[in-house]
Order: structure tokens, then sequence, then C-alpha cells
């Protein structure tokens, strides 16, 4: 007979990380849950509501606009920047002097912070002196992105690809440098086209990285606020108001906390639910 | 299928080499014929691979030229060569078949479904990868894989010469005595040329039929087993092959005779030996000494048991000289006295065998 031993000292041990998690994620979390199901008017006075603010939120066409939105921007800014960050992973030296020059460059849109990120591309987007607005309104494009919601909408996209596709293109080489060279010695030895070396050899290598590079800009761009806050504050009109800019909105702007508690949670599981969805999917490919 | 002829071959890796030892390949000269299976012995870094990736043409030399028959290659790309190389670490395409993999070379070269077909079948028989074509590559063990490593240098049936890169490196054990033999199998059905790049002696003797072993980016000696172990050609040789290696005495020519430990062991002929400019060594190996009655006085300082024969250590005042004894023969005691066999021992100039026209040695 093995005789287990009891040590309860254990639990002291992890005792700082529950303290951790649980003052910075699940006490803030069930806040949420707490004022998604009651009615308040300040004063820390409460009144029980139920599903009310749920019911509310999942048949608002405001949310459903800002749902659709916020896929249709997500879905855009992948569909440009995982091939594009590929791309330029591919053309990216392997060796010499010029790979940190590369990895430098590549890592400076993703040092800048946030906020600055969006100053910056108002400015460089303003009609009249912007490098960008300027320039192409001098060719006889017209565009003014806080007028026009299709100008706003590339502007935002055009922002976020060029704040982000850096990340896909860090991750992409990580997972192209790791391929011995033997790989390619044989590709060249059996004859295989450039198209079939990426084809069979380095998208396949790549195929984790760029699981979790999907996940992440996923993630990310789905809970988008401070660049788009800053460079169109959600306009023109709403036409960039994004599901988080939309949850301040309503949350800080017009108060009504018990809504934008239960949008919080819709939100969340949404993100969830759909992270979850693509890594099962993706693993189960694996498998086979 | 061709003859391979490697003309005042030169490589340097980085930039303009200033110095000899920039080279990492020196001078090299060297015809492998036609069907031959050949081993490329030495130890690491001493420019195996980077031998065998000139002539798959992965690496175009510094200097010099590549033939392949009578036509210069030189600058022509690996797949222009017909050659097929299986690497140190197996090779496959993780997300095809075995089927696929084996196929991939000729659907490259643009052959139609039949032919493809036909050939897939018959290489997958040859190394008993039938029952496996329908799974996944990446599942398969690390033997399989170089199998199908193997299998896809040999499904093309236009390869001139099959080079192999240490390729039992990764595989365990006892499958490398079977993978061997069928490598062995293989060069007696396809007869294509084929170079294996080794640093282990047993398997580079016993796959070879001649045995090309490299030191310091140059060919020190190429020849049988037998020549390599009776007449090596230079001291490195002489250490490497053979298990324990060549004794390498210090020795001196005085008055025209090979002088070590104090005894003459040959004679240089000639006055023009007298003048021998370079370190003069003397080798020979533990199963070329025995001990006798009179000749070089030694202690006997240890004894290591291998099973068939012993090894004794012994010593000439602090010269270590191994002696390769029979399992059951009976040891002198402590103060001893080794001879050499004459025939066996080698006189080495600057680690070069040296001859002396009309000498003894």
């Amino acid at each position: 007979m093995i005789q287990k031993t009891h040590n309860q000292k254990a639990w002291f041990l992890v005792l700082p990380v529950i303290v951790l998690v649980a003052f910075n994620a699940v006490i803030p979390l069930m806040t949420v849950v707490n004022y998604s199901v009651q009615e308040t008017f300040g004063d820390n006075v409460f009144f029980w509501e139920g599903v009310k603010w749920f019911e509310q939120v999942l048949h608002s066409s405001r949310f459903h606009d800002a749902l659709l939105r916020q896929l249709a921007f997500t879905g855009i800014i992948l569909v440009i920047e995982i091939p594009l960050g590929v791309l330029i992973a591919l053309q990216m030296p392997r060796k010499g002097p010029w790979v940190s020059v590369c990895l430098v460059l590549m890592a400076l849109p993703l040092l800048i912070p946030w906020n600055v990120v969006g100053a910056m591309w108002n400015i460089f987007a303003l009609p009249d002196i912007g490098l960008l607005g300027k320039t192409l309104n001098s060719l006889g494009i017209a565009y003014n992105f806080t007028r026009d919601p299709t100008a706003a909408w590339f502007t935002v996209v055009l922002m976020d690809v060029w704040h982000w596709t850096s990340l896909v293109v860090l991750l992409a080489y990580a997972g192209l440098s790791s391929i011995p060279d033997a790989y390619y010695q044989a590709a060249k030895i059996d004859g295989a086209s450039r198209w079939a070396v990426f084809r069979y050899i380095q998208l396949p290598k790549m195929k984790r990285v760029l699981t979790i590079a999907v996940l992440l800009r996923f993630m990310d761009s789905f809970m988008i606020y401070t660049e788009p806050f800053v460079l169109t504050g959600g306009g023109p009109g709403n036409a960039t108001t994004f599901l988080s800019i939309d949850l301040v909105k309503t949350a800080l702007g017009q108060f009504d906390l018990g809504p934008a508690a239960a949008m919080s949670l819709i939100y969340f599981l949404i993100i969830l639910l759909l992270s979850w969805l693509f890594y099962t999917v993706t693993m189960r490919n694996e498998g086979d | 299928m061709a003859q391979i002829t490697l003309d005042g071959i030169r490589h340097c890796y980085a930039g303009s080499p200033t110095h000899e030892d920039d080279w990492a390949l020196k001078n090299m000269d060297m015809i492998w014929e036609d069907g031959g299976a050949y081993a490329l012995l030495g130890s690491s870094g001493c420019g195996k691979t980077t031998l065998l990736n000139i002539i798959s043409g992965l690496l175009t030399p510094t200097e010099g030229r590549v033939l392949f028959g009578d036509k210069n290659v030189t600058s022509l790309a690996p797949d222009a060569r017909h050659i097929a190389q299986v690497f140190q670490f197996p090779v496959v395409y993780d997300t095809m078949t075995v089927y696929d993999n084996l196929a991939f070379p000729l659907r490259n070269r643009g052959l139609d479904t039949a032919a493809v077909d036909q050939r897939v079948r018959e290489i997958a028989d040859m190394i008993d990868l039938t029952s496996a074509l329908k799974h996944r590559a990446s599942g398969l063990t690390a033997d399989g894989k170089q199998k199908i490593s193997l299998g896809r240098g040999l499904v093309r049936s236009d390869v001139n010469a099959i080079l192999f890169d240490e390729p039992l490196t990764v595989i365990d054990p006892h499958l490398k005595w079977q993978l061997r033999s069928k490598l062995k199998e293989m060069h007696q059905r396809v007869g294509a040329t084929m170079i294996y790049v080794t640093h282990d002696q047993t398997e580079a003797l016993t796959f070879a039929d001649k045995v090309v072993v490299m030191h310091g980016g140059r060919v020190v000696q190429s020849g049988t087993p037998v020549e390599l172990f009776d007449t090596p050609a230079h001291t490195f040789v002489g250490h490497f092959i053979g298990s324990p290696g060549m004794n390498v005495l210090p020795a001196a020519v005085e008055d025209g005779q090979v002088v070590t430990c104090g005894a003459i062991v040959g004679t240089s002929a000639g006055p023009a030996a007298d003048r021998v400019d370079g370190q003069v060594t003397v080798g020979v190996r533990p199963e070329h000494v025995s001990f006798a009655e009179t000749g070089i006085p030694v202690n006997i300082t240890g004894v290591a048991d291998t099973g068939r024969f012993r090894i004794v250590d012994t010593r000439h005042k602090d010269q270590l000289i191994k002696v390769l004894v029979d399992d059951d023969a009976s040891l002198p005691s402590d103060q001893a006295h080794v001879t050499f066999l004459a025939e066996r021992t080698h006189v080495y100039v600057d680690d070069w065998r040296q001859v002396w026209q009309g000498g003894t040695v």
C-alpha cells in the first residue's frame, strides 16, 4: 500500500497566484455579472432584473450593427495581414547582417503605444495637411476620413495592417527559421518548384505559429478600441463604431451599467467561443 | 550513369581566402568510378559534407571542375545532375502520404500518373514500404523516414549517383545493421555509384569497396579496407582505422638508419635520406607488435580485455606502445621486450608515409 501524504502546505504556496487571479480577473468579472442582472440608480441601491438586459442587448439593432462591423473588420484584417505577413517573412534574409536590421524594423510598429499609433495616423491621414490625405487629394482622389465612411474604413484597416502585420511576420519568420537546411536541399534535389517548396515544406512547418498568429490577431482585433477611438472616434456617424467603442459609449457615455455589463458578457462569450472553435478545428486537422 | 571526376576542386566558404587554413577543401583531384561503392571517412569538420555537396551541386566550388562522364556540370543545379542525396536527418514531406513522398520527384519532372504509379510501387516494394504507402509520412519511425529519403532518390530511373551523408546517425543501433545491408542490396540491384559519408569506420569498411579517408580538407588516402589497414599513407589513417589505432612513435634518421626507442627498425638507403627535413615518426599497428626475448625493452602497465583479444599497454621509458595479443596467450612478466613486424612497420615524415628506394621500410 502506498501511503498518500496530505500536505496542506502546498495551498499556501499557490496562494499568491490565487489572490492575484482573484483580484485581476475573478472579482472584476463577477462584478460585471452582478451588474448585468440588476438595475441601479446609484447610492449602491440595486433592483433584480434577471435576464432583461441580455434580452435587450440581443434584440438591439445597435448591437447587431456593431457586431457585424466588428466581424467585417476582423475578417478583412485577417485576410490581409496573415498572407502579407507570410509573404514578407519569406522575403526576409535568413542570415547575415540584414537579419537584425529587418527584425528591428519589423518590431518598431509593435513598440509604439496604441494611442500614439492612432494619433500618428490621424495626422498622417488629415485631408488638408496629412501626408497621406493631402497626397491622395492632390492625385484627384476625394479622400476625407472624417466625413466619408469608406475612407474611414480604409484608414482604420490600413492603420491596423501597418500596426500589426509585423507580429505575423515575426511569428512566421520564427517558424521559417526552424526549418533545417536539409529540407531545402532535399527539395532542390527532388526538383521541387518554388511553389512546391512553400506548399510542402514552409507552410506545414509554419502551421503552428500561424495558428497562434491567427488566434492573437483575431482576439486583439476583436477587442480593438484605442486606435480607432483616437483616429475616428467611431465615426463618421457610427461607421467605425466597433464592439468595444459601442460598449464604452453605453457604459460611460450613457451610464447604462446593466445593459453594458450584459453586453460585456456576451462579447466575452463570443470571443471565447470563436477562439475555441478555431483552435479545436485546426488542432483536429493536425492529428490526422 | 557516369564516372564522376573532380578536377582541382578547392572550396572556401567565407569571402576571399588569405591563408591555407581558410580552405574547407584543399585541392582535390579524384575519380569516382561508375557503379562503385565508396565510403568517405573522416572526423567531424574535415570537409566530407562539403565535398558531398559539391558533387551533388548544392555547393559550387570556389575553384575547379566537376565532370560527370565528359560533361562539365560544375555550374548545373542539383536536379539537372541526376543525383540523389540522403541526409543525416531524415527529410520527409510531413503533410504527404508515403506514396506522395515517393512520387514527388517524379511528379516534379512531369511524369504521367501511370508511370509514376508503377515506379513508386516498384521502389516501395524494394525498400519494404508497400504496406505503409497510404500512411502519413510524419507518422513513421526514424528508420522508416530514412527509407523514404532513400526511396525518393531511387525512384528516379536516371540517377547517376546516390550520396549518403551519415544516414544512420539517428537510427537505433539494432536497425542500423538491417538498413546498412539494405543499402548494400540496393547498390547491387540499382548499380548506381554510391558515396557514403560517415565517421564510423565499421560502417565505412562494411559498406564500401573503396574507402576514402579525409583529414583537414584533403584526401589522405583512398583504397580498399585492407590497403588502409596494412599500409596507412598518413598517420591519421593509422589512428582512425583500426581499434585500437596505430602506434605512432617518435623516431630519427641516423646514418641512413631509422631509429625509434633505441632500436633500428629500417634503413633509409642512400645518403640523401640523411638529410630528412621534418618530423620523423614510425608507425606500427598493435596487431603487428609482439612480445619477444629480445627487442625494445618495455614495462607492462595495463591490460584491457575486449573478449577476443587483449590490448596490452607497454611503456618504453615514457613512450606508450600498445600490443594486441590473443586472449589465451600468456603475458610475459613485468620486464619484457617487444618487436615489430618489419613489413608492417612504416616510416612517416611530417605524418606522410615515406618510401625510400632500396630502403627496407
